[in-house]
């Protein structure tokens, strides 16, 4: 071989190798974060997944307020847990409007929604979002993986506390599947990732398994108040048991009153007690409060999020609102009361009576005019000694949004028991522990009190927290013609919207993607 | 044809009675017949001495005749369109008559230019699939700050659309529409040799905006599968190769010097009320509070927030060659103003090559070496905004100093009312946006000749690409935009490598005694990608930190390649290529990540079959089928199979006790996830008439797109998130090409050429789903400014990507939109959602076409490049969101103006999904007009010289109501506007 040819080789041949060695293969995996594998090696991990299996309620990504978003499709904040939930629950009742023009929004102040309205689609998908989370975490808790991975007896008891609220969890979250769609669809632990299309579970069905998870699950979850703040124990699976019992006719056609009163006594049983002044129930330090049972939280720096109670306190403002009373920097103009809800008060002196009316007229005449209706001062972003939330830009707020509180138990005992589930008397005295919180004193205590009475106090204490929607369900009030409030069907007056209303569609999108979904009757 | 050849005559005539007296005096007579190979005459070849003027053209015999020539030894010159140039030594004496027949051979110039194609060269002659090579003599004349805008409008089939008018912005590049619908639409970039990005760059407009537009010498496009297949799995849109300028293998050093100096105009604003009908329509319509926020002044927002943009670009490039290393040397100083105050780019580039050949010429090298530096500031654009909506009736300044001074709306508590439009020109002057970015693209290429079999050559080929980019974002605290933040002062970074290493082998061998010739490549690459940016905190000015820093970013990827290519030529007339590529890519799983990309392609060249050589006319005609399969990978996630955990920011903590944890979140992930496949079909007829006099091209093609990436919903409860990218879908696109040439004139005084070309494409989306359902919806897209939520286009199976989803607009008897009222189409009383129908449009032009004429008259050079697309449509969100009485602002303590729509719908809510707002986009563009002078060489005889002016975007003629119906995506929402620029360029050779 010529000498140049052994050059030219060699030339080619170093500068291959030179490059090459720049180069690596192509199994790349990403340099920051981990995987199911890597994360669950770890018992320190846990709490952090867990975290998020919690966060999942308040916030709507891994990146406060926005980005990185969970699901997508629809606007971050407008999507949020609670902020979706508190929508489905109140804009189609007689005790909210709200006059964003953004769709969605119009279909749920009138009751006239379909299977792609959008606010539909984010509650279904936040809902089975939290459910593959909670049972992957589920499956990492198994006492297989933890063995085969040596961790050490504490860590395991650790974790099996863990995995019971993140049972928990889940649980909360298919009540909201079962209460708001019925029949959906059903994945637990035993279903991986990726694992082709869900069955159906029938409405009554799934009460079933949500009753036997939360009872199989009350022996391993803390007891009531023993937990860390905002982690569930035994009194927040008590009272969803109680809330179920107290609709188990609507969800599977069964008197559970007896039950609903058991669970209710187990809670006010455990020391909570009623927050003083009803008012700081809302405010930016409510997490002070001994009457929450499970908070779902937001802080200004920690936890950023536009929907939750930054959405609630904003949205509230407008008018001639001044924002720095409420403890953010601006308004968002967008939700007020109807008639209906001020109405249920026959009083001002009420300690709830907590309306803007500066301004606003108390009929809605016109949906998109903010001075409509008169507003809701009810959630605040200021501690009890005055000071703004922590957000020094005044747009995040710190207060809590009680899922479960006592006063909403207090109310469940005094309704099963009106409705043959346990002592009428005992029921009114728990009653009447409401409205002396509300006037200072007993002198507008009840005699008696029938169920009209529970669902007038229910509003009256329970207006704007997600609860008002399931409350007039069971009442056999919320669809039909029997009681109407201004704009429902989409009538300034009101009218009737369709018995099928009572539950909301299925998304079209996941009638189309899982061939196994029957859609709920009517849509 | 016989008109244009007797006017041809005409000019030399003229041009020959010109000639001065004194050469009558001791003359003599040159005559003579031009003929072509064949014996035939030539009609109006160009006789001429070299170094003078004197000179004749041939008649209908191919006869000339040159009389009173001045006694000398000339160098004479025939020449003819399409034949190559014939010199001859002639010696004259006094009262000579000499006779000269000169045979003409044809000239298959325009079909022998070497094409670059992937991992080698060929003739155009030679091509088998659709391929167009534009070089620097038909690019668009002007100052372009980006390389792509050099072919604007040039090639059929190609649509490049600028995405601004911000100094430096990007373009959108479509080669015969898009194949995806959630993947990227870009065509695969390689320059000299290296395959670079797509992706942006922090703090840069687009990756191609690094480039010097002076320093490339072509632009390639692969548009079919047969040519692009051998890019495999990145080339389903398409591959543009560029490459750069060379030096020359001559002693002589060339000094080139251009400057090019310009200014730059808006052509026009958004049609807003004016401060008087502004305050008639308020005090008219609103209620007293809003009556009571009405000011006394007129400001023209619009003209507060435009400059005129002064911009030079300076190119010095120095090429030769010392002792047979041929180099170039490129410099460029580029300062291109915007026409939006406060924006501007500054652009340094330095380009070397080198390419020696070593060891008696086996080893030829090809060196490259390219580095920029880019100064952008950023304007604040959110000023365009703004300046269409604030109030007229304010002044610029409030004469206060809150704010910096500027007048802004205020809310009770004396905080910027967070619902308000902010000042437009505050937002300009108190936002200081700065990056530089560093960029360096290198590349060696090793060329050897193997000396024990000549036929083989093995190449190696090694690039690299490293952008680093670093930037500041400085607002004060007194600006009203940040100030509940109390101002910002942010630094960013980000650094980017891209390496490739390529060894291939190319072995031509000629079978004479089968009349076959072969060419084989074969070979393999690898090529790495990786983005990092450190974790930064937001901070404001006075320190606080915003938000702290989170996680660096970093992803990468690979993709590892083997590629063959066997070129096979039949007697000169039946040409075959075969492509095979076979690519792993990182970004899937070991199970998925490999695949298989062939493709083939036949021509025929019949212009060389007996029976149409007989055809005078007929100077070219081949005709090309292909059929290739190509991929897409670049879905914009580097590990999409992987399943991944991610951890929040400090903002996304959540509360257990006192302590507030990160969270770790699974994300979705689509373990079976791979690339998209498109399938091509072309059909095309490259022909020549007259002497290719007439040339041009006919393509027809077939694109279908199966295991089509669609982020789609997935069945709820079965993965980490309820939409995913999967491959799910499929889409078909199909098109044809025409391309025309046509030399009209072509002498030794006047050359006047036309081109052009017509595209027509249409798309559908043939699936979509996994399950087949007809009533699906399909899948909301093109979000819009107003309101949270609001989309305007839908994907939907049998219809084009990206259709409008409107509501039909009902008009009253005078033609005027009926506020809310549209066609309950399905007739349930109701209008609601279910009301919204397909539009029959989508923001693709069905049409489009690009036309150039270029003209040149002894030292006058002239030209035009014209553009149009035709049967596209735009939504005029400008309009839907500000044309209404709702803008102004009702109870929110502000006023905001309305586009002067308003006076026709007098609508008093937003009507965002009213099919009113989408409007034609059709449209017919007149990128450039020059004209220029060529003085020669002056100086001492030293140095040419030549100036050029030149408008760009002199005219858009459009019936659209906004500023321009040219917006990527169909959207038109407030984009920086593309400006009108008047050029001179001045060129110095030495």
């Amino acid at each position: 071989m010529r000498k140049s040819t052994i050059w030219g080789f060699t030339i080619l041949a170093s500068v291959s190798l030179f490059f090459s060695s720049c180069f690596k293969d192509l199994d790349l995996s990403p340099k920051y974060g981990l995987n199911t594998e890597s994360v669950y090696e770890d018992p320190a991990n846990y709490i952090h997944v867990l975290a998020k299996l919690y966060a999942g309620l308040s916030i709507t990504g891994n990146q406060g307020p926005a980005g990185s978003p969970d699901i997508s499709g629809i606007d971050e904040g407008f999507s949020a847990y609670v902020r979706v939930l508190w929508n489905l629950q109140e804009l189609p009742t007689d005790e909210a409007i709200c006059g964003w023009n953004d769709p969605g929004i119009p279909e749920l102040n009138s009751g006239t929604w379909n299977s792609t309205s959008s606010f539909v689609q984010a509650m279904y998908y936040r809902i089975f979002y939290q459910i593959p989370l909670c049972n992957e975490f589920i499956r990492f808790c198994s006492d297989d993986w933890m063995n085969e991975k040596g961790f050490s007896d504490a860590d395991k008891a650790t974790i099996r506390t863990y995995k019971a609220e993140a049972r928990f969890l889940r649980a909360l979250s298919y009540y909201h599947a079962m209460d708001l769609f019925g029949n959906v669809p059903f994945v637990t632990e035993d279903d991986l990732p990726g694992a082709g299309f869900p069955e159906q579970i029938q409405r009554a069905d799934l009460f079933d398994y949500i009753e036997d998870e939360l009872l199989a699950i009350e022996g391993e979850l803390i007891d009531a108040r023993a937990n860390e703040y905002a982690r569930a124990d035994k009194a927040a699976a008590w009272t969803l048991l109680a809330r179920m019992y107290l609709n188990a006719e609507v969800y599977r056609g069964t008197d559970r009153y007896a039950d609903c009163i058991t669970y209710c006594e187990k809670v006010i049983n455990a020391g909570y007690t009623l927050e003083p002044t009803y008012e700081h129930l809302f405010y930016a330090d409510n997490n002070l409060s001994n009457e929450i049972i499970f908070p779902v939280t937001f802080d200004g720096l920690n936890t950023q999020t536009y929907g939750g109670t930054t959405f609630l306190v904003h949205a509230s403002i407008g008018g001639s609102m001044p924002a720095a009373d409420y403890g953010v920097a601006n308004g968002w103009a967008g939700l007020r009361s109807l008639p209906t809800l001020v109405n249920a008060f026959p009083d001002t002196d009420d300690g709830r009576y907590l309306f803007y009316t500066d301004g606003q007229t108390l009929d809605v005449t016109e949906v998109q005019e903010f001075t409509n209706g008169y507003a809701v001062s009810k959630w605040k972003n200021i501690t009890q000694g005055g000071e703004a939330g922590s957000d020094p830009v005044g747009q995040f707020v710190d207060i809590d949004f009680p899922m479960f509180r006592l006063g909403d138990v207090y109310l469940m005992y005094a309704e099963a028991a009106l409705r043959g589930g346990g002592d009428v008397g005992t029921g009114l005295g728990y009653f009447n522990q409401l409205r002396e919180r509300a006037y200072g004193d007993a002198s507008h205590n009840a005699g008696s009190i029938d169920l009209d009475d529970i669902l007038n106090e229910r509003a009256r204490e329970l207006y704007w927290e997600g609860q008002r929607r399931t409350d007039l369900v069971r009442f056999g009030k919320f669809s039909g013609g029997t009681y109407v409030w201004q704009w429902k069907n989409n009538d300034p007056a009101g009218g009737s919207i369709p018995e099928f209303s009572d539950l909301y569609p299925l998304p079209f999108a996941d009638i189309v993607a899982n061939q196994n979904l029957t859609q709920n009757t009517g849509y | 044809m016989n008109i244009i050849y007797s006017r041809i005559k005409k000019h030399t005539m003229l041009a020959l009675m010109m000639l001065p007296a004194w050469v009558m005096a001791q003359t003599a007579t040159l005559e003579g017949t031009v003929t072509d190979s064949n014996g035939e005459p030539l009609i109006g070849a160009t006789v001429l001495l070299e170094g003078t003027t004197i000179g004749g053209i041939t008649d209908f015999d191919g006869k000339y005749e040159v009389t009173n020539i001045p006694v000398g030894t000339y160098n004479v010159a025939y020449s003819f369109v399409g034949y190559k140039k014939v010199t001859e030594s002639v010696t004259l004496t006094v009262g000579q008559r000499v006779s000269r027949n000169i045979v003409l051979e044809d000239d298959a110039n325009i079909l022998e230019e070497a094409v670059v194609i992937g991992y080698g060269t060929t003739q155009t002659k030679d091509l088998t699939g659709s391929v167009v090579a534009i070089d620097t003599k038909d690019f668009q004349k002007g100052n372009f700050a980006t390389p792509e805008q050099l072919v604007t409008g040039k090639i059929a089939g190609v649509q490049i659309t600028s995405n601004s008018g911000m100094p430096g912005a990007g373009s959108r590049i479509r080669v015969r529409g898009g194949t995806s619908l959630n993947a990227s639409n870009d065509p695969l970039i390689v320059i000299d040799g290296v395959p670079v990005d797509n992706g942006g760059i922090s703090g840069a407009g687009n990756p191609l905006s690094l480039l010097n537009p002076d320093d490339i010498e072509t632009f390639t496009v692969l548009k079919d599968a047969s040519a692009a297949a051998i890019y495999g799995s990145r080339a389903a849109n398409g591959v543009i190769i560029i490459t750069t300028k060379k030096g020359a293998a001559s002693n002589k050093l060339n000094v080139n010097f251009s400057t090019n100096n310009s200014i730059s105009q808006v052509t026009g604003f958004v049609d807003v009320l004016s401060a008087d009908q502004f305050r008639d329509t308020v005090t008219a319509h609103g209620n007293a509070t809003q009556i009571g926020l009405l000011g006394e002044s007129s400001t023209d927002w619009q003209k507060e927030i435009y400059q005129t943009g002064i911009s030079t670009d300076n190119n010095l490039s120095l090429s030769g060659g010392v002792k047979n290393l041929p180099y170039r040397l490129g410099l460029e100083y580029n300062h291109t103003e915007g026409i939006l105050k406060t924006s501007q780019l500054d652009r340094v580039g330095t380009t070397l090559n080198l390419s020696p050949e070593l060891l008696n010429k086996h080893l030829k090298v090809d060196a490259n070496a390219k580095y920029y530096n880019v100064q952008n500031v950023f304007a604040n654009q959110g000023a365009i905004g703004s300046a269409v909506t604030f109030d007229p009736s304010q002044t610029v300044m409030s004469g206060d100093t809150v704010y910096g001074g500027y007048f802004e709306w205020i809310s009770g508590n004396g905080n910027p009312n967070a619902l308000a439009p902010r000042n437009p020109v505050g937002l300009l002057d108190q936002r200081n946006d700065e990056s530089s970015v560093n960029r360096f693209i290198g590349n060696i290429l090793l060329d050897y000749g193997t000396h024990f079999l000549p036929d083989l050559h093995l190449f190696v080929n090694a690039g690299i690409d490293m952008a680093d980019a670093s930037g500041s974002v400085f607002v004060p605290a007194t600006a009203a935009s940040d100030f509940l933040r109390g101002g910002v002062n942010n630094v960013y970074e980000q650094s980017k490598r891209n390496r490739v290493l390529e060894t291939y082998f190319n072995y031509k061998h000629d079978l004479k005694s089968i009349k076959s010739s072969f060419d084989v490549t074969g070979g393999y690459s690898f090529q790495y990608w990786s983005t990092e940016s450190p974790a930064q905190p937001d901070l404001n000015v006075a320190g606080d930190t915003i938000t702290p820093p989170g996680i660096p970013f970093f992803t990468d990827n690979a993709l590892m390649s083997f590629y063959g290519r066997l070129n096979y030529n039949l007697a000169e007339k039946y040409l075959i290529t075969a492509t095979l590529r076979e690519d792993g890519s990182s970004r899937f799983s070991p199970d998925t990540r490999w695949g298989l990309f062939p493709s083939v392609a036949f021509a025929w060249r019949m212009s060389e079959e007996g029976f149409f050589k007989d055809i005078q006319a007929l100077s070219f005609l081949k005709l090309r089928l292909g059929w290739g399969i190509t991929g897409q990978q670049d879905i914009y996630s580097d590990y999409p199979y992987i399943a991944n955990y991610s951890e929040g920011t400090s903002t996304a903590q959540y509360l257990f006790g006192d302590t507030y944890y990160y969270v770790l979140r699974p994300d979705g992930y689509d373990p079976n996830i791979k690339w998209e496949e498109t399938m091509s079909y072309n059909v095309g007829l490259d022909f020549g008439f007259h002497n290719n006099r007439w040339n041009g091209s006919l393509d027809f093609y077939k694109k279908i797109t199966t295991d089509l990436l669609s982020v789609i919903p997935i069945p709820a409860g079965t993965n980490f998130t309820n939409q995913l990218l999967t491959n799910v879908g499929s889409m078909e696109n199909t098109g044809a090409e025409l391309t025309l040439n046509y030399v009209a004139i072509d002498n030794e005084s006047t050359t006047l050429e036309f081109g052009g070309n017509v595209t027509v494409n249409k798309n559908e989306i043939t699936k979509l789903n996994v399950l087949a359902n007809d009533d699906d919806p399909g899948i909301l897209v093109g979000g819009i400014a107003g309101g949270v939520g609001n989309t305007i286009q839908i994907q939907s199976v049998g219809f084009p990507t990206f259709t409008y989803f409107t509501y039909e607009q009902v008009y009253a008897e005078d033609g005027s939109p009926i506020e809310g009222e549209y066609v309950d189409q399905n007739g349930d009383g109701v209008i609601n959602p279910d009301d919204l129908i397909r539009f029959d449009g989508n923001p693709a032009p069905d049409m489009f076409l690009g036309f150039f004429a270029n003209y040149t008259h002894n030292k006058w050079t002239a030209g035009m490049s014209v553009r149009g697309e035709f049967g596209g449509y735009v939504y005029n969100n400008v309009n839907s969101s500000l044309g209404n009485y709702f803008n102004v602002g009702s109870t929110k303590g502000y006023l905001a103006n309305m586009t002067t729509d308003y006076l026709n719908t007098v609508f008093q809510t937003p009507q965002y999904l009213s099919d009113y707002y989408v409007e034609k986009a059709s449209y017919i563009r007149l990128d450039n007009i020059y004209v220029g002078y060529n003085f020669g060489r002056v100086i001492a005889d030293k140095v040419g010289l030549a100036l050029t002016a030149i408008v760009q975007n002199a005219l858009v003629v459009s019936s659209y109501s906004g500023l321009d119906p040219e917006v990527a995506g169909g959207i038109d929402n407030n984009f920086y506007p593309r400006p009108r620029t008047y050029g001179l360029n001045l060129n110095l050779q030495f």
